[in-house]
């Protein structure tokens, strides 16, 4: 009665036949299409590439990209991490002959990268903030910043501002990489003085804009002073903390023109450098390493110029810490150091530093945070 | 600078949070229930909401002026909610599906055209302080309150009065009770629809307004965390009534800010649980007041869910 298009069995065959020999055709093809027009390179993102954050760091460096000669940039914004980064990633592969993906977000790893990467041989997936193990498939690579040392420099700054002894955090879920960022803000500020504690909020999602102002305005009832936060878009928490008084550290992105006069600095990360080694490698053939990792002195992040409300002992302070973790072998997390729970995490002596890979297992906050991880 | 006010923060943080977060709960409830009085459920107010934010956003932008940005939402939301009014009275279209169509095409069009307006900064909406009376920053703060929510209070009894004393009122009454009955009276049924729905949807789209223009007061794609989905589900909570609406509104805003404010004073352990507070509160709250004699007596008879 009713004409719903099903496809019978033979349909189904014709067109899956025909997308397989379409693959097939660009991987006989030397290169594909991709070669014929120099180098093309995909650069997804799971929200909107100018929101401040996480995303526009991203697009900040895929515009670098932009500008080196030969190479096309394709992009796409709003990519869930479900299967449907999947579908962008072979039409970005298949239609736009893309040989170098970016996925940046971090859920878009497993399974879907490592679903699609045994497919597409000649195509190097490059993702942000995995964890790639010799299990996986050699034309996987994982890239990620040291941004921790970013957040104990905001410590720094914040340790000095604050009257009320008391900093903020807000983030968004519990994992390592926040987890790490929230422990080294304080030890930061503890740094500056040793009574500071750090009040931290979790919001349970990565964007979250009524919760995130909620959460900003319930810390600054509690006397809060000084704020950075963890999720994907930090305008909300800035310019709410802005609204209230408080003092700003900033996060993914310089967002500084949010507020000038009440953001101290912020840890931006730099991937115009890291993407710009990458795409350059790759155009001289050689391999990018499949584990890459990167803090300030490689430039992987880097601060934002310091504000105006900064003081000159701050900004002291500031510069030679920074010049000590430029040096290298710098740990922020050493002993003797406990968690919140009273729980020994570093014994006297031990130091873990940027580059210690346990870091990215983290599931503790240090004493003088005031949150739980669950 | 600040006192230090420790657990009075919790219920100074709910009523804060009941203050700053019903707003756009009140304007898009009240808004469904007229709708829903005249014998129409518009899904659609979600989509409405988000454009609403979006459209305020970017006109108090270009024109440097938050009241013509509240107007255009507005104006943007009646659009959306005459559309919904116009297809819903060809024969044979269901409200809940074309809602549903609606609440998806208003998200997408506001993402489409919201694009260049994430990153500027757009003026706020003014609020009125009055805290005044009290030398605690913190009770000033969570007493700043917005035009727009004294303004939603005074809409939520304006509405509710309006139905139950006003001839404008009784003809939604009616046409939302018994079609058949309209008509004999010599009432319009699909006209009053119509204006119904375009009055819910330009006070859903002035909801969307409160969040790009006040709180949080910015434009950006989640924006909305499914308020306007929520106010929908209000109405129904609140019996249809605009006065409880707005109860409910407050109710639900309340409890939302219960998550981050215990997390403030140190209560961290648990708080995906507090998150749920508010759908807890009102899913007990329904189970309290139900009955089984009486459950629906309040239900437009017309409403495609009730038939």
């Amino acid at each position: 009665m009713t004409k719903i298009w099903t496809p019978n069995r033979r349909q189904f065959l014709k067109s899956t036949a025909g997308v397989a020999g379409l693959a097939a055709a660009s991987s006989i093809l030397p290169g594909g299409i991709a070669r014929a027009a120099g180098l093309t390179v995909g650069f997804i993102y799971v929200g909107p590439k100018d929101d401040y954050g996480y995303n526009q760091s991203h697009a900040e460096g895929a515009a670098v990209v932009k500008k080196i000669p030969g190479v096309k940039v394709v992009e796409e914004e709003r990519v869930p991490e479900t299967v449907d980064v999947q579908k962008t990633m072979e039409s970005m592969i298949n239609f736009d002959g893309a040989t170098l993906l970016f996925p940046t977000s971090f859920g878009y790893f497993d399974p879907h990268i490592l679903a699609l990467a045994p497919k597409y041989k000649d195509v190097r997936f490059e993702h942000c903030g995995g964890l790639w193990t010799e299990k996986n498939p050699k034309n996987v690579g994982s890239y990620f910043g040291y941004i921790g040392m970013g957040q104990y420099l905001n410590g720094i700054a914040a340790g000095h501002a604050t009257k009320s002894k008391k900093i903020g955090f807000v983030a968004a879920k519990p994992i390592p990489q926040v987890l790490l960022n929230i422990n080294s803000f304080l030890l930061g500020a503890r740094a500056v003085d040793p009574t500071i504690t750090c009040q931290v909020i979790f919001t349970g999602e990565w964007s979250l804009a009524v919760k995130e102002a909620e959460a900003t305005n319930a810390l600054a009832d509690q006397g809060v002073d000084v704020i950075t936060c963890h999720v994907d878009g930090p305008k909300v928490v800035m310019e709410t903390g802005a609204g209230r008084g408080m003092y700003l550290c900033g996060y993914h992105a310089n967002q500084s023109k949010l507020a000038p006069e009440k953001y101290l600095t912020g840890a931006e990360w730099n991937w115009g450098k890291v993407y710009t080694d990458m795409v350059n490698a790759t155009l001289k053939g050689e391999t990018i390493p499949n584990f890459v990792r990167g803090g300030l002195s490689e430039g992987f992040i880097k601060m934002s110029p310091l504000g105006p409300a900064v003081s000159e002992a701050a900004r002291k302070q500031f510069e030679s810490t920074q010049a000590t973790i430029l040096k290298g072998g710098f740990s922020v997390i050493k002993g003797p150091l406990k968690d919140n729970k009273g729980n020994v995490v570093a014994k006297d002596g031990e130091a873990f530093a940027e580059t210690d890979v346990k870091l990215e297992s983290m599931n503790y906050l240090v004493e003088g945070v005031v949150g739980s991880t669950s | 600078m600040t006192t230090d006010i420790g657990l009075w923060g919790v219920p100074l943080a709910i009523l804060g949070g009941a203050i700053r977060v019903s707003t756009p709960f009140i304007f898009v409830s009240v808004g469904e229930a007229l709708t829903e009085r005249s014998g129409r459920v518009n899904l659609g107010l979600e989509g409405t909401l988000v454009f609403g934010a979006m459209s305020g956003y970017a006109v108090a932008y270009q024109t440097n002026s938050a009241w013509i940005g509240l107007l255009a939402a507005a104006f943007f939301g009646m659009l959306f909610g005459l559309f919904h009014g116009y297809i819903c009275k060809l024969p044979k279209v269901n409200d809940i599906a074309l809602g549903i169509a609606l609440m998806i095409f208003g998200s997408g069009l506001a993402f489409f055209f919201g694009k260049p307006y994430i990153q500027p900064v757009a003026p706020h909406l003014p609020a009125i302080s009055l805290g005044w009376w009290s030398d605690v920053p913190q009770v000033q703060a969570a007493l700043r309150v917005n035009v727009l929510f004294i303004a939603g209070i005074a809409l939520a009894i304006a509405a509710s009065w309006m139905l139950k004393n006003t001839k404008v009122g009784l003809t939604i009454r009616v046409a939302g009770d018994s079609a058949d009955a309209a008509r004999a009276l010599g009432i319009d049924v699909n006209r009053v629809r119509l204006w119904s729905t375009a009055a819910g949807g330009a006070l859903a789209g002035i909801g969307g307004a409160y969040l790009s223009l006040y709180y949080p007061g910015s434009w950006n794609e989640g924006i909305s965390s499914g308020q306007g989905l929520m106010a929908v589900a209000l109405v129904i909570f609140a019996r249809w009534s605009p006065i409880n609406c707005a109860y409910a509104s407050l109710l639900f805003g309340g409890a939302g800010a219960l998550g981050p404010a215990l997390q403030s004073v140190g209560v961290t352990q648990g708080y995906y649980l507090f998150y749920a507070a508010p759908y807890v509160l009102t899913l007990g709250l329904l189970i309290a007041t139900s009955s089984t004699t009486r459950a629906m007596t309040a239900a437009p008879g017309e409403l495609s869910i009730t038939k």
